[in-house]
This record gives C-alpha cells, structure tokens and sequence, in this order.
C-alpha cells in the first residue's frame, strides 16, 4: 500500500510543482529576441498574454486554428468568442509560443501520469515481493506515520518563518526606494500614492514615528483602563469572591474577549464615539468622535479579562503560607493582599500586563473604525490620532502594484509590528514562567 | 515598610495616647481602607459587567428591528401593454421588461394619486425599492400565462419608507431636509393604517447579497463566504493540529528542535491578526498566485490562524489522559501508534472537540486579516466555490459600518447580532461538550 501510493504521489506533486517552472523557461527562450530585452514588467506581460492565449487556443478547432495563424482572422474577436479577453491584438509570435506552450504541457500532464501509475506499479510489485512472515510491516507503516506527524509539527515553524521572510523581502525592496533612517525617524506620515506613471517626483513621506506615537498613546490608555479594572476584579475575585460568585463572573466577564473586536469597533463607531462627543460638547470640551480616548477606552475594556484571568491565575499561585503569616502578624486582609500578595505576585503581574499590551498594539479593527485615520503627533486625548495597524491596512487595501513603495510600506510596517509584539510576548512570556517556578 | 503600615507605638510617641488607643484609632482606619479596598473590587467587576450588558443591549436595540423590513401590499395588474407590447412571447424580452413601472402604477392606484400628475406620481415611486419588481418579474417567468390578470405581491418599500414606519425618520426636521417630504409621510401614514404597508419577517437580509440600497443589502453571500472559510479551517488546521499535537506529547523527544516548535506554537497564538494577512497577501496571493477575495485563501490564513489554538487544546486534552490507559494498551502488545490512535486520542476526543470549536469560533469573528486579502469587495453573485469572490460575516459588517447611509446602521446591528448569536451557539456547543464528556479519572 504504502510502496505504491507514496513514490507516485511524489512524483506527480514534485512534476506538478516543476512544470509551470520549466515550461516558461521553454516557451521564453522561443520568444523572439527584442521582446527577451524588455524590462522585468513587459516581460511578465507578455508572458500573461501567451497564458491567456493557450487557454483560448485549446478551444479552438483546427480550422479556425489555422485561419489564425496565417492572420486571417481577428484573434481578439476569436478569442473573445470563447471567453477568453485579450487587452491587445496578439503578435504572431505570441500566437506561436502558446500553441507550443499547450503542447509542451501535454506532453508533460501525459508524461507525469504514464511515469506515476507505472511508478505504482513497481511499488506495488516491490511491495507485494517484501510480503513474507518476517516482515514488520506494522513497524515500518508507523515509522511513515510518525515522519507524517513531524513533519506536521513543523507547520508552526514554517509559518513563522513564511511571516518573516515574506515581510522581509518586501521590507527591504521598500529600503531601496526609502531609506531606512527616513522611515524610523521620519516625523511626517504623508504617502501621496502619486498618480499613474508619474515616476520620482513627489514620492510621499513614510515617517513611522507618528504611527508608533498614536499605537503607544491608544494602548497606554487602553491599559489605564485595563490594568486597574482587571487587577481589581482579579483581586477580588480571587481573594473575597465565593465559589458561587467566581462561576458566574468569571466566564461573564470572559466573554468580552470572545467578543470580535469588530462589534467592538462598531460599537465605539456608532455608540460610544458619538456619546463622548457630545459629552464633551454639554462641557464645552471640543472632543471629536474619532478619538484617542474613544479608542483607548473600548481597547481597554476588551482587554480587561487579558489581565484579569491571568492575574486570576497569578495571585492564585502565590503560596496560602505567606497570607498566614501575614494574619498572624494582625494584617487586614487588604493590608495582606496590598503588602504580601501583590508585591508576590507582581512579576506575574508585570507579565500579564506585557501580554495585554501586545495585544493593544495588534489590535486593529476597533483602531480602524474609532481611532480616526490621521497621522498626529498630538498629546490631546480628545484627537484623532493613528496606528500602525490603521495604516497596514489602509495602505492594503483597494488596488494595488506591488511595486510602488505606497504598498510595500505596508511590509515595513508589519514588520516593525511583528517584532515589537514577539519581544513583548517573549519577554512576558519568560517573566510569567520564571515566576512560576519559585514556588513550585 | 512594615513600620509604615503598622505604627509601633513607642512609649515617648505621642502624648497624652495610650498604646491602646492608638492601636483603636488605627483599627477604624484600617477597617475603613479594608471596605474601601473591597469596594473597588466590587466597583472593577461591576464596570466590566455593565459594560457588557450595555454593549448587546445597545446592539440588540438598534438590530432588532432590521429582522423586519416594510413591505407594500401591492395588486399589480400584469398590463399586456408594459410586459409583451410586441405581443410575442419571449423569454428574453420579459426579462427586460420594467417591471418597477407596473408596481408603482398600482401602488398608485392604491394610494388614489391622480395619475396625470407627474410630481406626485414620481414621489409615489420613490416609495417603492429599486428592487420592488423582483417577486413580479419572477411570477412573470414563472406563469407567462397569467399576462393581462391581476395578481397580488408584495414590494419591497424603499430604505426611507421602512425608516418612517419603524420611527427612525425624525419627522420634527424641516422637510427641505428631510428624505421624505410631508405628502409622502401622509401617503405613508394612511397606507399603514389601511395594512397596505406591513412590516414582515425580513428574509432578505439573509439571502441578498452586497448593494449600495439598505433595503436590498443582505449576508446571504457573506454567510456562504464564512461557511466555505470555516469549512476549510476545519479540513486544514485538525488534522494538522491534532497531527503535531500528537507528535509533540506522545513521541517527540526533548531537544532543541521541539523546544524550538514550542515555543513558536506559543507565539504563534500570540502574533497579531493583522501580521496573518500580510502573509496571506504575500505567500498565498502573490506567490502561489490564488484569487484575491477567494474564500480559499481567507480560509488558509484563518487555518495558521487557529492552528496554534486547536494544537494547545489538543495538547492538554491527550496530556489528560492517564498514564495507566497507555501502559495497559502497550503491556497487551500494541505499539506506540496504536496505543495512542486507538485509546488515547478517542479518549482526548471531547476536549479535542471542545478546542476546536473554540478555534473556530475565533476565526468566525476575525476580520482584520481578510481586509488584507481583499475580502472587502462588494460580491453580489452567491459564490459557487471556494475560489470565487466572496465576503465574510465579520467584514460584512466592516464594511457596512463603514457606508455611508444612515440604513446601514440597522442592518449592521442585525448582522452583528447574528455575528453574536452564531459565536454564542458555538461557545455554549463547547461548555455542553466539555460538561457532558468531562471525565476525571
């Protein structure tokens, strides 16, 4: 079983990851010349063309085949026909290449199956001849299952390293047209998308510094919330609750973080944002309903339960001997969790709070609908300032040529994202493990 | 430190207080800061709960009334005139037809408008949708025979209309500045009154797709979006996470290599959103070249997604099995593999369950990495497979919040509560799961 499907199931993936490769190299070094001179975009052009055309000319019949190869008839008409829509008239060359396109991949598609059943067959035979009471077919099928799972294992590794290298490589065409120093210490976000073949010229700012201003002020407010909110209950829930209140409130207070941070974002839009607004505007504030503080505020109540289970947790695990002796000593209780507990667990604590942050500084749609989408270094909370999330997205969205550092900025970006969030998360993580082996 | 909290009461301390009464004075101090301390507690848990009661009172008050859409009661006399002028039947030219025209001539007529007038006959059918002659056009492919009766229908009434009926329409606003003016209020009122304007169950929310009308505006293609999407978390991120799972507990050894995946997984569950569709973009759209909007591709992306979740639960589920099971089904003879795909793993099964649901129920909600891979179109057409164009629920919303039209609040709002409803289902799915088959041995 295992001889005869594994060897032509690998045949047939690596030939069908091969062909494409091989055959453009092929039906390239056919085209003409001049047009193997173009530039890197024409190329690719061109090369979408002939695709198009092969996809056409399969459904062709011969005759029409022939009156269009001897340019009797309209080809983009003809093509049209069968659904197939050119942007130009084909040159003839063009025509050519695909006809021996299609019939490279034939040959190929025909190849690959002939090669695959009678790679199966062989296997089969070989495995049909290893058949004897010796063999350990138990042992040698499980030794391919567990390659199997390993290798499944190994998914969460190449994500990883599919997300940095996929930023990275963009990231750094980005470098080639911005310099670095421009986008770390830039003060002015400002990428014109410069209209259409207006190459140089107005090329657009791309300064991070004001993202990474409103990222941190919007996530220091939402932990302003956050963290007193969720510390507070976590305390009382774990030193004056009773069991009967803490299964109740726990998981109620748990569905704010399942809760999609779109409804969150939506609520801050269309709730909360007008609501600020015309509070502000009874105190003669002049608020506006984009805000750092609307923002901020919903931010830190969906991140209340972050800190307030893990806390939970946290203060859980500092030892009853230390509140004893706290007692014995004549402490209240508050005394006790103020002067013992806290100060116990506080490296756990400083770690929950790191997570939280990380999460702030990731999140994005409640910054995209209620944080406002200009770029301001401002210390007015009633303003509307950005993030580096908005702007992933903004500068992601709708049409884009991957060429033009507009877009690729949006890499950079993520990137910065990416790491500032890994170190937090690494560091939080080893504060929070650290901690929990002193009492163990 | 201790000193500062409590006061040693020395001898030359202050005057004219015993030991006694310093210590009584500061017990009701401490007492006080003991209450007040409490008091906080309470306060915390109290905000965060208020704040969730308001959130989905405030969401379902402004969604509810979007699963009711108005309606008018029209009888539209199928005129030989309008539909077939040529007097041939042809399939091709009755789709054509305006079928609009008719419906507003019996809304018309219903409503006793002088029909030579042009004003009040144009303002007649700015009551009615875009999309009023739908049920007509159909009955007419349906039944060609009927051409010339009379038949009943209803018309979707336009997104101002429905306003009105339901109360949103501020009627206290200057008609110059209002999207109705009086006579049409009027014409509104009176139609209510007779039952010629009815609010019904509204269907369409549920199976229209994108329009630029509120009326017309539905989840039907955002709801087939998320399934596909769904589907294909389901097929990639089990097996995959239950695989590496597997391998990480039961057979991986401890070295370098797995500490090194560990630690990823972790972090992996920790990784922004957003940074997924980035790669989404970068790999699955740019390098292998998938369709943009392809619910494929934000099915991919909401699989790496989730993957660190299901591996995590799956982990702690078989971590939970006992030891005693393993050594019995290998003291019998099986080998390794079997012991853990023949009794571990079912016995891992609920809590396995349990996670994954979990899982999906997160990818449900998410919607910043499906704006990178461009989810955000505007998909009227049902998508027929994975790799057609599509919406997701999430993004629906998005993109609804994000329009223009006052309409669109409601219908946001009903999306969200379905959004919600769906996340709820799934969640309680889970803790029934977990309750049923919880098992402690």
């Amino acid at each position: 079983m295992l001889w005869t499907v594994l060897p032509s199931l690998a045949l047939v993936l690596v030939w069908a990851l091969a062909e494409p490769i091989v055959i453009s190299k092929e039906v390239y070094s056919f085209l003409p010349e001049e047009v193997r001179n173009e530039t890197r975009a024409v190329r690719s052009l061109t090369m979408g063309t002939i695709d198009a055309i092969a996809s056409g000319v399969r459904q062709l019949t011969p005759e029409q085949l022939k009156l269009m190869r001897e340019g009797r008839t309209n080809p983009v008409e003809l093509l049209e026909s069968k659904g197939v829509t050119l942007a130009a008239a084909p040159r003839p060359f063009m025509i050519d290449a695909a006809i021996r396109q299609n019939r490279l991949s034939d040959t190929s598609r025909d190849a690959a199956a002939r090669g695959g059943l009678l790679l199966a067959l062989l296997g089969l035979a070989l495995g049909l001849l290893r058949v004897r009471p010796t063999l350990r077919s138990r042992n040698s099928v499980e030794r391919v299952i567990l390659v199997g799972l390993g290798a499944a294992s190994t998914v969460a590794v190449v994500t990883t390293a599919g997300i940095v290298l996929s930023m990275l490589f963009e990231t750094l065409q980005f470098f080639q047209s911005v310099p670095p120093h421009e986008f770390f210490f830039g003060t002015v976000w400002d990428p014109r998308f410069s209209a259409v073949g207006r190459e140089g010229g107005s090329q657009g700012q791309f300064g991070l510094l004001p993202l990474l201003w409103g990222t941190a002020y919007i996530s220091f407010v939402a932990l302003l919330v956050a963290v007193p909110v969720g510390l507070f209950s976590a305390i009382y829930m774990s030193e004056y609750a009773g069991q009967k209140l803490r299964t109740v409130v726990k998981p109620a207070l748990e569905i704010l973080a399942g809760i999609p941070t779109i409804v969150y974002g939506f609520f801050a839009l269309v709730s909360f944002g007008p609501f600020v607004r015309d509070l502000g505007a009874a105190l003669n504030f002049d608020v506006s309903a984009t805000s750092v503080l609307t923002a901020g505020f919903i931010m830190g109540v969906m991140l209340i339960p972050f800190v307030s289970s893990l806390s939970d947790d946290i203060i859980n695990a500092v030892p009853q001997s230390l509140r004893d002796g706290s007692y014995g000593l004549g402490a209240t209780k508050s005394e006790t969790i103020r002067r013992v507990v806290l100060p116990a667990a506080l490296p756990g604590i400083v770690g929950a709070v790191l997570l939280a942050a990380s999460r702030a500084i990731g999140e994005t749609m409640i910054v995209v609908l209620a944080a406002g989408i200009a770029a301001n270094l401002t210390l007015n909370m009633f303003e509307p300032v950005t993030t580096i999330t908005v702007k992933i997205v903004s500068q992601l969205t709708g049409d884009l040529e991957f060429n033009s550092p507009q877009t690729l900025v949006a890499f950079a970006l993520g990137l910065t994202l990416f790491i500032f969030t890994l170190g937090l998360n690494i560091y939080a993580l080893y504060i929070v493990r650290k901690y929990r082996e002193q009492y163990e | 430190m201790a000193a500062e909290a409590f006061p040693i009461p020395t001898s030359g301390g202050r005057s004219g207080l015993t030991a006694r009464a310093i210590v009584a004075k500061g017990i009701r101090r401490r007492y006080a800061a003991e209450l007040r301390f409490r008091a906080y507690g309470i306060a915390a848990i109290l905000f965060g709960l208020a704040f969730l009661v308001i959130l989905f009172t405030n969401i379902v008050s402004k969604g509810y009334t979007s699963f009711q859409q108005s309606a008018f009661r029209l009888d539209v006399y199928l005129d030989p005139e309008v539909i077939d002028p040529s007097g041939k039947y042809d399939e091709n030219a009755r789709q054509m037809v305006d079928y609009g025209e008719l419906a507003a001539a019996a809304l018309i007529k219903a409503l006793k408008v002088d029909p030579q007038s042009r004003p009040d006959t144009r303002a007649v059918g700015a009551l009615l949708s875009q999309n009023a002659d739908i049920d007509i056009r159909d009955h007419m492919l349906k039944h060609p025979a009927d051409i010339g009766k009379t038949i009943s229908v209803w018309a979707l009434a336009h997104g101002n209309v429905d306003s009105a009926v339901k109360g949103a329409l501020d009627r206290e606003v200057p008609e110059a500045r209002r999207k109705l003016s009086d006579k049409q209020l009027a014409w509104i009122d009176r139609a209510v009154a007779e039952g010629l304007l009815q609010k019904r169950f509204n269907t369409g929310l549920f199976t229209f797709g994108a329009s630029s009308q509120p009326e017309t505006a539905g989840i039907g293609v955002a709801l087939v979006g998320s399934a596909f999407m769904m589907l294909t978390v389901l097929l990639l991120a089990v097996p995959f996470g239950v695989a590496a799972a597997m391998y990480l507990q039961e057979f991986a050894p401890r070295n370098r290599w797995t500490d090194l995946i560990e630690v990823n997984i972790n972090n992996l569950a920790a990784v922004p959103s957003i940074v997924f569709g980035i790669l989404g973009l970068a790999i699955f759209i740019n390098f292998a070249g998938l369709p943009r909007s392809a619910s494929i591709v934000g099915g991919l992306v909401l699989a790496l997604m989730t993957l660190p979740t299901v591996i995590i639960a799956t982990r702690a589920a078989i971590g939970a099995v006992p030891p005693s099971i393993r050594e019995a089904a290998l003291g019998v003879g099986a080998s390794k593999m079997q012991t853990v795909t023949h009794h571990v793993l079912p016995l891992a099964f609920p809590g396995i369950l349990t996670g994954t649901i979990i899982g999906l129920a997160k990818a449900l909600g998410e919607t910043a990495p499906l704006l990178m891979i461009g989810m955000v179109a505007f998909v009227v057409e049902y998508p027929k497979s994975p790799l057609d164009p599509a919406t997701a629920l999430p993004v629906q919303i998005y993109m609804w919040a994000t329009a223009a039209e006052r309409g669109f609040v409601e219908r946001t709002s009903g999306a969200t509560i379905i959004l919600l409803v769906f996340l709820v289902a799934m969640n309680l799915f889970a803790v029934v799961l977990r309750r049923r088959f919880e098992r402690r041995w």
